[in-house]
């Protein structure tokens, strides 16, 4: 059977349906689909200066790429990519070449934090020390960067390659673990309430699937080599991301709905959460965060106490 | 036999099968998890394969 569109050779089948597109016309539904997201939930704004938060994987330049494209063909926005390095080797080393490469081809500037300057060590030589699960200090870490120095660099919105996989997990995961309140900053546009201490965070990617995701940037030579965090598999997500995977097999659609229904009730969530839990400033590095002290500080501060020991 | 590179596990295995499909199902691979990939062009788990192609599962998940 060829492409729905055309006699072409057909590269993908799309999820839940019989529809099957060759690679332009795959491209095509794919940059609209991007594009009917941003535009539907107004996630750029005329005069944003959008920093995209890259980490060399396919997700992350799928965002870079269109954003890129949009803002060129637009000129009402500006782009820059803000990149993390913990310090994994065999891992971030090599995505982080592949992210420099794609920002030098496209002209785009590069901004790369690293655990090592900000927080004395990589996150590689932390694991040595400490008996604590390796996502448990990187997402504190890597979220404190990425707030830290977008409002630095005057960023107005940050965005990231969360896709529908990533956000169908995440919404599983705090259903799983009676973190409802963390579901209401969840969305296409991230945070309950606009709060000049949290850079808003918009995901482009929203309704894409990770498997289209992966089909795009390998049609459009984004991303080469396979990177998969060496810590993940000790995760909670990657048992989520097993579960989810194997009802989508067989139940194909399941991880649509989930987003379909969280969206239906998060301006509930939205209006629940709205006053619940103060935010203050920490009394360390002054983040914000919901107690005395920020997650990050008190990570940093065991960290200091292990090494003195 | 269709020689399959499983780019997760970094193995070459080859099987006997009509299409990726079947491999699929033979090796226990979820067709979410992956694309399929001969002589560099994408191809659909249902398309039928010849003796000696050489296939490549790419790794669909990304980051951490």
């Amino acid at each position: 059977m060829p492409c729905k569109n055309c006699l072409q050779k057909p590269v993908i089948k799309l999820t839940n349906s019989n529809i099957q597109l060759c690679k332009q016309h795959f491209i095509k539904y794919f940059e609209k689909k991007v594009l009917n997201i941003i535009n539907n939930y107004k996630l750029i704004e005329k005069g944003d200066r959008i920093g995209v938060a890259i980490s060399g994987g396919k997700d992350s330049l799928t965002v870079l790429n269109i954003l890129n494209m949009l803002r060129n063909k637009t000129k009402k926005f500006e782009i820059e990519a803000i990149a993390i390095d913990e310090g994994i080797k065999g891992y971030r080393d090599k995505t982080l070449e592949n992210a420099k490469k794609i920002c030098k081809e496209n002209n785009i500037k590069l901004h790369i934090f690293s655990y090592k300057d900000e927080f004395g060590d990589t996150l590689d030589n932390f694991l040595k020390k400490i008996n604590m699960k390796a996502c448990s200090i990187c997402g504190p870490f890597r979220r404190y960067l990425l707030n830290k120095k977008s409002k630095e660099l005057d960023f107005s919105k940050l965005a990231t390659g969360h896709n529908l996989d990533d956000e169908a997990q995440t919404i599983m995961m705090n259903y799983f673990r009676r973190n409802i309140e963390t579901s209401a900053r969840l969305g296409p546009i991230t945070g309950i309430v606009n709060d000049k201490r949290f850079i808003r965070r918009i995901k482009p990617l929203y309704f894409m699937t990770q498997k289209e995701t992966a089909t795009y940037a390998f049609l459009k030579n984004l991303s080469v080599e396979f990177n998969e965090c060496p810590y993940s598999n000790e995760s909670y997500r990657g048992d989520v991301m097993k579960m989810l995977n194997n009802f989508e097999a067989k139940y194909p659609g399941t991880k649509n709905s989930i987003i379909t229904s969280f969206l239906e009730i998060l301006p509930l969530l939205h209006k629940h959460y709205k006053d619940y839990t103060p935010i203050n400033n920490c009394k360390i590095c002054n983040e914000p965060c919901s107690q005395e002290i920020c997650q990050t500080c008190k990570i940093v501060e065991s960290l200091k106490k292990v090494k003195n020991v | 036999m269709v020689n399959v590179f499983i780019e997760r596990e970094n193995k070459t295995t080859n099987i006997k099968a009509k299409t990726a499909k079947q491999i699929m199902e033979i090796l226990k691979i979820n067709p979410e998890t992956v694309l399929i990939v001969k002589n560099n062009e994408l191809i659909l788990s249902d398309d039928l394969l010849k003796d000696d192609d050489e296939l490549r599962f790419l790794n669909v998940i990304s980051g951490g």
